[in-house]
């Protein structure tokens, strides 16, 4: 079913009295996903955000509680405010993405209330890939530019229309205000088609990785790997994957906030412990680690590798440190006894 | 290939070959169109892949003090100034160091010309024209047209110190002595100035690319890392944001040798090099130093030179 863009933007617009909506749009430095009051704000023609919209749900410095102790009594309050939410524009990989991020913050034994408040009360509207970006590689993982796993309810852009597909029951409440759908004509027919097939023309082989790393972890592949990267937290801010935190105390004489931060294991306060011991002292046991967890613990855990694909970290990397080199190099490295 | 590469795999060659050094740290093609990306040589079988062009566009001094063993690192003017002041501060030891000078034209800015052709597909570099395939149109470029900004105002692409060096050398130009960018920052109103750097901090996401890529920022804790005391949250917002680039360039004043390599590093775009420039014209201007321009010199706030012009203190 299609519905024209027209329509689409009525409906958009109505959703803005019921739902706050973020959206790609065009700022000084690229794409951001951004908040938005009427469709005409909206960015259509982009490849992706320069940054992951994860932080909507994960903020990059999350006030978790605020406390306060005046003589003998302490209040604590809970800092926690949610909107419904949309998200628009959301591409595949990044949808994916909060799905892999949902396996972390929910498990057997704990559910993280801050991250599933927000998640919760999201729509995600996805939309596909029409022009693919050369650092995006998504196919690698069985991941498609037009694909709709993650999304509540999944666009593809025909020009003056969309073709719809809803999804999830989210996604339905939403897709209940789109009026006038109608069939795809045989051209558009043809287009959606096209576009479904399509993969990206990148593509690293991740078929061995895992098993690979099973085996890697005194290899001498770390020792040269790591020699280029400045250890920044370029990579970990730009991954819709990346999920370590830190939560510190904010204090003030006698009030405080208790805040959760994005970390990243480039950074140097990354697993520090109290005693001033950090196992991961160096950028060889840092790049393994990301690797490792990204491409082998994580499976190991969750079933499925946790990168997408977005190309992000490949774009925004000072040193150009290719993850897509990483992995074939892991690949190819030659196996030591262990 | 041309003889400079040529030059830089040969020397490469002959220093791992005889065991001059351990390794050599120089660039090698990158994995995106238009960039270059540090490498490391170990043996002289690898210094096939050694490069030189306008895409060098790192600042190999940075890792020098992390990188065990004797090196050789390939400088172009602004790395040889970096590693004058890491001298300077005892950072490093020069005899661990083989300096393979390279005079500098100066580096691509490709966010430029990225902002005009959407993402770069492929691109060429030949006689100073630089042709570039984008998703959103093709385009071609004098160098001069796309040349860093930083470079603009190089006043040392000659390296300050070397064991050898290759290929021709440069002539500096005039206009380069003048700081005509900070001027135009100081002609604002406080009130505009505000603006402009509000809007620049806004868009910083403190990822540290900018300390992590300078030369100079070496500290092993450095003060936004720091919790007792607590210099900064991990607050992202614009007054921690200026805080830290605050802070920064304070610590970096009469050291910074202007190579550009933080604003180059910021996926944000975030102008970081306004701040430095300021202070690198007040050091040149208030103590007649500029940062890192021989090996013997010392850094400005380690040394009293009744000659300094201080026309900021009060005379009787
Ligand atoms: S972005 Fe690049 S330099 Fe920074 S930590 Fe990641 S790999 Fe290292
Ligand atoms: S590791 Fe890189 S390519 Fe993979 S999801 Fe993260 S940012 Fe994207
Ligand atoms: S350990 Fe590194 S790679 Fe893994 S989620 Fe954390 S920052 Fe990302
Ligand atoms: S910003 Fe200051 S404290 Fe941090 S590394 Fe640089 S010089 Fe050191
Ligand atoms: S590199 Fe840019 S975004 Fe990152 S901390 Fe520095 S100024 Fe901020």
């Amino acid at each position: 079913m299609k519905i024209s863009k027209e329509k689409f933007g009525q409906a958009f617009d109505a959703l803005v009295a019921e739902y706050q909506i973020i959206a790609p749009v065009s700022d000084a430095n690229g794409i951001a996903f951004k908040g938005v009051k009427s469709f005409s704000e909206v960015k259509q023609d982009y490849l992706n955000s320069k940054l992951p919209p994860k932080a909507f749900f994960f903020p990059q410095h999350e006030k978790l509680m605020s406390y306060k102790k005046e003589g003998k009594d302490v209040t604590v309050k809970s800092e926690l405010k949610v909107e419904n939410t949309v998200l628009f524009g959301i591409r595949p990989c990044d949808a994916k993405g909060m799905q892999l991020l949902d396996m972390v913050f929910k498990n057997d034994q704990y559910t993280d209330p801050y991250y599933f408040e927000r998640r919760d009360k999201s729509v995600i509207i996805g939309v596909a890939c029409n022009k693919i970006a050369p650092t995006c590689f998504c196919s690698s993982f069985g991941l498609s530019p037009a694909g709709s796993e993650g999304s509540d309810i999944f666009l593809i852009d025909l020009g003056d229309s969309y073709d719809v597909e809803v999804i999830t029951e989210k996604g339905k409440a939403v897709a209940a205000r789109f009026e006038a759908l109608s069939e795809l004509s045989a051209d558009e027919q043809a287009l959606v088609d096209k576009i479904k097939d399509a993969e990206t023309s990148s593509k690293v082989d991740v078929s061995t990785t895992t098993s690979k790393l099973d085996k890697m972890f005194n290899n001498p592949y770390w020792d040269t790997l790591q020699e280029k990267c400045i250890g920044c937290n370029v990579c970990s801010f730009s991954c819709p994957t990346c999920h370590c935190f830190d939560i510190s105390e904010e204090v003030r004489k006698n009030e405080g906030t208790r805040v959760r931060t994005w970390d990243a294991c480039m950074a140097p306060l990354f697993t520090l412990h109290g005693s001033g011991h950090n196992p991961r002292d160096n950028k060889k046991t840092r790049w393994r680690q990301r690797m490792m967890h990204k491409f082998n613990y994580f499976v190991h855990n969750n079933g499925s590798m946790s990168c997408v694909g977005c190309g992000r970290c490949i774009k925004g990397c000072p040193v150009n440190m290719d993850i897509r080199q990483v992995i074939d190099g892991a690949n190819k490295a030659e196996l030591v006894v262990e | 290939m041309n003889k400079i590469i040529n030059d830089i795999r040969e020397t490469a060659r002959q220093l791992l070959a005889e065991g001059k050094v351990d390794v050599v740290i120089g660039y090698e093609k990158g994995s995106l169109p238009l960039k270059a990306t540090p490498c490391f040589v170990h043996s002289s079988e690898g210094v096939d892949s050694l490069i030189w062009d306008e895409t060098c566009e790192n600042n190999l001094a940075t890792y020098v003090a992390k990188t065990p063993g004797k090196k050789a690192i390939v400088a172009k003017g602004c790395d040889s100034r970096a590693l004058a002041v890491l001298l300077q501060e005892n950072q490093i030891v020069r005899d661990d160091l083989y300096i393979i000078g390279v005079s500098c034209h100066g580096v691509i800015d490709q966010r430029k010309i990225g902002a005009e052709v959407g993402e770069i597909l492929e691109a060429s570099i030949s006689d100073g024209k630089i042709s570039v395939k984008g998703m959103e149109g093709d385009k071609e470029y004098l160098f001069t047209e796309v040349k860093d900004a930083t470079c603009q105002t190089c006043r040392y692409p000659n390296p300050v110190m070397e064991d050898l060096h290759i290929g021709d050398t440069i002539e500096v130009s005039q206009e380069a002595a003048a700081f005509a960018d900070v001027e135009a920052l100081e002609s604002k109103s406080d009130s505009e100035r505000q603006e402009y750097f509000k809007e620049q901090m806004s868009k910083c996401i403190r990822c540290y690319a900018c300390r992590n890529a300078c030369p100079l920022c070496y500290c092993q804790e450095c003060f936004v890392d720091c919790n007792s005391p607590r210099w900064l949250t991990g607050g992202v917002n614009r007054a921690e944001n200026l805080l830290f680039q605050a802070g920064r360039v304070m610590h970096l004043a009469g050291r910074c040798v202007d190579c550009g390599a933080c604003s180059r590093a910021c996926p944000q775009g975030v102008d970081i090099r306004a701040l430095n420039r300021k202070m690198t014209k007040d050091v040149y201007v208030m103590y007649n130093h500029e940062s890192g321009i021989s090996e013997e010199g010392k850094p400005a706030l380690n040394e009293y030179s009744a000659n300094d012009p201080e026309q900021f203190l009060v005379k009787e």
